[in-house]
């Protein structure tokens, strides 16, 4: 590719991506109603949206091969109990983090 | 003076909600400059992609796209298909994003996924403004991103020490974040819904198709229970 197709290239990938974001905002602006259906979506989507990236995150985790996802099995739950245990945001996250690391690193 | 405090108020109630990201993306901004530094692309590239495209997953492909023939076509394609999870950020910030001014355009700009997952959750303290905390979380992540970014373009190879799993930060951040909106809601069918259609679609699709099936099937049965879940008729 010569600069300017890697230039074109790149300006297409901001394009695509600030369609996706503004898309929303342009179809329902603030100043008209938003239909219903819309707004009823805006409530229920956030929960499903974080169970979607959850998942998205372990996307590449094989059950059956190499340690058959026991890692992100274990630090998830020790993220979840640190969460419930103290309710501390940085805490679950580093204390779950670490967990993945040493598993990854030494045990596993 | 009033002025500045305001902005130091919110600046200061921002930032401790972005320190996992601050880890995540430094780390992950990293061996994504260190990625463009190795495919044989200078630094310049790592840090004006990572300012203007701002959607990580889509940065690394992008590498891919660069070295490949080049068609602008399927670059569109394959950025459309990537990233149209936003459509679902946008939707469920209509409301939050309003009447922020002029700030919103760059609070839609720079709408990632952690961005979003924290101002759509995080509970801004009295006397806040809503509007400059929000920015200031969007702004700080991408700082930490690009910082990330530039850096590993820079030093690329020379970095030797061992991070791996480091990237398990976000997978935790997420869970967290899930795990905070479960505690609030008084119906968990959403996020049942969301996990378990996405874990579905992910067995039959494989992990490098399953993002738009899973999306449309969560659109279809959240609106097929339209009627139930408006009521708060199930609490489950």
């Amino acid at each position: 590719m010569t600069l300017t197709q890697r230039i074109l290239t790149i300006a297409v990938i901001v394009l695509g991506t600030m369609l996706t974001r503004f898309l929303p905002f342009l179809l329902f602006p603030a100043g008209k109603p938003t239909p219903k259906a819309v707004h009823y979506l805006g409530s229920v989507l956030p929960g499903a949206v974080f169970g979607l990236l959850v998942v998205y995150c372990l996307k590449n985790v094989s059950l059956f091969t190499g340690s058959h996802g026991l890692p992100e099995l274990i630090s998830i739950a020790l993220v979840v109990l640190l969460h419930l245990w103290k309710r501390q945001m940085l805490l679950s996250i580093a204390g779950g983090t670490a967990c993945y690391m040493l598993l990854v690193q030494f045990v596993f | 003076m009033s002025q500045n405090n305001k902005y130091l108020t919110a600046l200061k109630a921002a930032f401790p909600y972005t320190i996992p990201i601050f880890a995540g993306f430094t780390f992950l901004g990293m061996t994504y400059g260190i990625y463009m530094n190795v495919s044989g692309f200078s630094f310049w590239y790592p840090m004006l992609m990572s300012m203007t495209i701002f959607a990580g997953s889509m940065e690394f492909v992008a590498v891919n796209l660069l070295l490949g023939a080049f068609n602008p076509v399927q670059a569109l394609a394959m950025t459309l298909m990537l990233n149209a999870r936003h459509l679902f950020y946008g939707i469920a910030m209509l409301d939050k994003y309003r009447g922020t001014g002029l700030k919103k355009i760059y609070l839609i700009f720079g709408m990632c996924d952690e961005s979003f997952s924290i101002n759509c959750t995080a509970q801004v303290p009295e006397g806040v403004d809503k509007g400059l905390f929000m920015f200031f979380v969007t702004l700080l992540n991408q700082l930490y991103w690009v910082c990330g970014a530039t850096m590993g373009g820079i030093f690329g190879s020379l970095i030797h020490f061992n991070t791996e799993g480091l990237d398990f930060v976000m997978t935790a951040m997420f869970v967290v974040i899930f795990l905070e909106q479960w505690l609030k809601e008084e119906s968990h069918v959403s996020s049942l819904l969301g996990l378990g259609l996405s874990a579905l679609c992910l067995i039959a699709f494989g992990p490098d198709q399953f993002m738009i099936p899973a999306m449309a099937a969560i659109l279809g049965v959240l609106l097929l229970l339209k009627k139930v879940l408006e009521k708060g008729g199930v609490a489950i």
